[in-house]
């Protein structure tokens, strides 16, 4: 009923204005902008935690934090990070482009859609003001790992709740993204014609419907061996604490494909614009992103090597990560073909996809050395792990959005870019992510060990230019915002097409793209 | 609009079978608890250690021409106010004969505290072939204030042990069980009957 009242009433009147049309609209433009200014907000928010971080980490000692306060921005700069910037981010572009992209006239489920995106707010306004209750936010880490998490404060219960709001607020975006796209694709658009954005979302939503309710059954557990004296972890009543880790990582893993497997979608919309070919294996493309969220499932211990399993298990889990490398190839490869003789431009978001394709890369061959299980013992929780993770989901995830922001920003606002400005964040953007991170495979090589607010003498050079780059990788993202805003505000009028013939029902349809399109499907060819 | 204004069946059935299996997932997650269990219990992969009854091991022909270091550690986790030791660092032992070692634990507290102690066997290949016929771990021990008490574990090392295993150390954590043994103590009369059954120790 609310669903056919609310289609009903943006179809025949004025939507209401100011705040309100925000906190009601079920409009999948308006639901995608506010997903993707929130993605922008909390992205700062989480940026300043890691300023704290690489303050206090410029020189050996303790300078400007107490290590409990260091051990709570660690955490919360994860948290913020990856449930607060990277997934709503994506969600913003999936409710922004999925239905302009298979020719539909909004989600599926605008009301659904609208919760999805309110839920976000509280969550993490639940999540921040732990960090003012008494002995501070989360300080466990973002895995939350049993026994300490159970140690800790209230923070972890405000935690363990936003962490639930968060899942359902992901499961109920992950449902309308998977209806939109089964039932509602404009005629003629088969599933091997789905632009490879939909397609990668498609998978995402799978993974996200199998796996965030296991992250919630398994904070679930801690809140009740904690308050309710069940014994999940607690080997004093019969748990295991090594439990938690295969259930925390069963989610963990899976989850880290859902931060990525969208960036490979928008980047596989962006190159084969800018080399004016289309994208090289579009098939196997498909099928490698299919097999990269079916691995995800079956290698999660990789996480926990030195837990102390049994050598078939290491063996395992070790093969079975090599296995990834595989399809995450074939995609290298198929970006690289479809760049190979094309006749390339280098605007802002090309830019952007080149660096992805590149960064991405090394991350992924760290990921290959951290999958070494004996060579993990000794990588396991050094800062090579940190300039790991950073190298796939910053200059994976984190720099596809961008580049998809500048892709897209023509037909949200109607406006171009400054593409001066926007290659100025490019190259500071790019130039200082590497000075931040590119020394932290040293300093882990070197085993400096994370989650440490001091670090031994020896360390002291690589952090502190690794802290230096952190800031000009902050500042940089205050020319990405000054950008953005100036594009909304105003600037060279944007053609239809916006680029030299770019394939996708999204560039059909007028700049800026109308409040409703495709209120009668498209055929498509 | 119509395809949004009047949501279509094939709409209402997805989404059933959609919030269907996310329900799932979240009793997947809890059932990954048992399942984890029993896999390891399948493929032999946990590391714990066995449960066998002195018949058997009489059963069992000694091998007489090996000796096997076994090294005892013990300690009382945070939250026990217990001393908790081994009597002897270490034994040398046959393959196939039963032995027996002790442990000696004292409640420093003045009142009655209840813990379990958790074994753990290294190297963890030897653990499968690590048998016990009696053991302190298979049940919550009771010690009142003060109170200093001997406690047994009799165990066999089987002869079908990897060659290249010398030396296993056995350590036990001993861990306070108060919160948890409270809400059983009303079944007191069955209560070790029961608790060996939910012991983590036995493989059944």
């Amino acid at each position: 009923m609310a669903t056919e009242e609310a289609a009903h009433h943006d179809e025949h009147h004025a939507h209401p204005t100011g705040i309100l049309r925000w906190i009601t609209t079920t409009n999948h433009k308006d639901i995608g902008t506010l997903y993707l200014c929130f993605s922008l907000a909390m992205f700062m928010v989480g940026g300043l935690m890691a300023l704290v971080i690489r303050t206090e980490l410029f020189q050996p000692g303790l300078q400007v934090v107490d290590p409990h306060f260091f051990n709570q921005m660690t955490t919360m700069h994860a948290l913020v990070m990856i449930f607060g910037a990277v997934m709503p981010g994506f969600v913003g572009f999936a409710n922004w482009m999925l239905p302009m992209m298979i020719g539909a006239p909004d989600m599926a489920l605008p009301r659904l859609n609208n919760w999805s995106f309110w839920i976000l707010p509280f969550a993490f306004t639940m999540l921040l003001s732990s960090l003012l209750t008494a002995g501070g936010g989360p300080a466990a880490g973002w895995t939350l790992y049993a026994p300490l998490s159970i140690q800790g404060g209230m923070a972890v219960d405000m935690t363990i709740f936003a962490v639930h709001m968060m899942g359902v607020s992901s499961i109920l975006g992950a449902i309308n993204v998977i209806v939109t796209i089964f039932n509602m694709r404009a005629p003629g658009m088969t599933l091997m014609k789905l632009p490879l954005f939909v397609w990668t979302w498609l998978i995402t939503a799978f993974l996200l419907i199998a796996v965030m309710p296991v992250l919630a059954g398994v904070v679930t557990m801690l809140l009740t061996d904690r308050h309710f004296d069940t014994a999940f972890f607690n080997p004093a009543g019969g748990g295991d604490p090594v439990m938690f880790q295969h259930i925390f990582w069963f989610f963990g893993h899976p989850e880290v494909y859902i931060l990525i497997l969208p960036a490979f979608g928008i980047i596989s919309e962006i190159i084969p614009t800018f080399s004016r070919k289309p994208l090289f294996g579009y098939t196997t493309m498909v099928l490698a992103t299919a097999g990269i969220a079916f691995l995800s499932f079956i290698v999660w211990a990789h996480h926990m090597f030195t837990v102390g399993m049994p050598l078939a298990g290491e063996l395992f889990f070790m093969y079975s990560t090599m296995l990834i490398a595989v399809p995450t190839g074939v995609k290298v490869f198929n970006w690289v073909s479809t760049m190979w003789r094309g006749s390339l431009t280098f605007e802002t978001p090309m830019l952007f996809a080149i660096a992805v394709v590149f960064l991405f890369t090394i991350g992924g061959f760290s990921g290959l050395m951290l999958a070494i299980t004996p060579a993990d013992f000794q990588y396991h929780d050094t800062y090579f792990v940190v300039a790991h993770f950073h190298y796939v989901l910053f200059s994976g995830s984190i720099m596809a959005m961008m580049g998809g922001a500048y892709y897209w920003l023509p037909k949200w606002t109607g406006h171009m870019y400054d593409e001066k400005l926007g290659k100025a964040h490019f190259w500071s953007n790019t130039i200082f992510f590497n000075i931040t991170f590119f020394p932290q495979h040293f300093l882990g090589l070197a085993g400096m060990p994370r989650r440490i607010p001091d670090y031994a003498l020896q360390f002291t050079e690589f952090n502190v230019i690794s802290s230096i780059g952190a800031f000009g990788l902050g500042l940089s993202q205050l020319l990405f915002v000054y950008v953005v805003i100036k594009c909304v505000r105003g600037g060279d009028k944007a053609s239809d097409e916006v680029w030299e013939q770019p394939r996708g029902l999204e560039w059909t349809v007028p700049s800026p793209a109308p409040y409703h399109t495709f209120e009668t499907p498209p055929r498509v060819a | 609009m119509t395809a949004t204004a009047q949501q279509p069946p094939t709409n209402r059935r997805l989404i059933f079978r959609l919030v269907l299996a996310v329900f799932a997932m979240f009793g997947f997650g809890f059932a990954l608890v048992p399942l984890y269990d029993v896999f390891c219990d399948i493929t032999g992969l946990n590391g714990k250690t066995g449960v066998t009854d002195s018949r058997t091991v009489e059963a069992t022909p000694i091998d007489k021409e090996r000796w096997i270091t076994v090294e005892f550690t013990g300690n009382a986790a945070s939250g026990l106010p217990w001393e908790f030791r081994p009597t002897v660092a270490k034994m040398e032992v046959q393959p196939g004969a039963l032995a027996r070692a002790t442990y000696i634990a004292r409640n420093t507290s003045n009142r009655t505290v209840v813990g379990r102690a958790i074994p753990s066997v290294s190297p963890g290949e030897a653990a499968a072939h690590f048998n016990k016929t009696e053991c302190f771990c298979f049940t919550e021990q009771y010690l009142d204030a003060g109170e200093t008490k001997e406690m047994t574990v009799q165990f066999v090392v089987e002869p079908d042990i990897p060659h290249s295993v010398n030396t296993i150390t056995l350590s036990y954590a001993f861990f306070n069980a108060e919160k948890y043994v409270k809400q059983k103590t009303v079944k007191a009369t069955h209560k070790d009957a029961k608790l060996e059954k939910t012991h983590p120790d036995k493989k059944s």
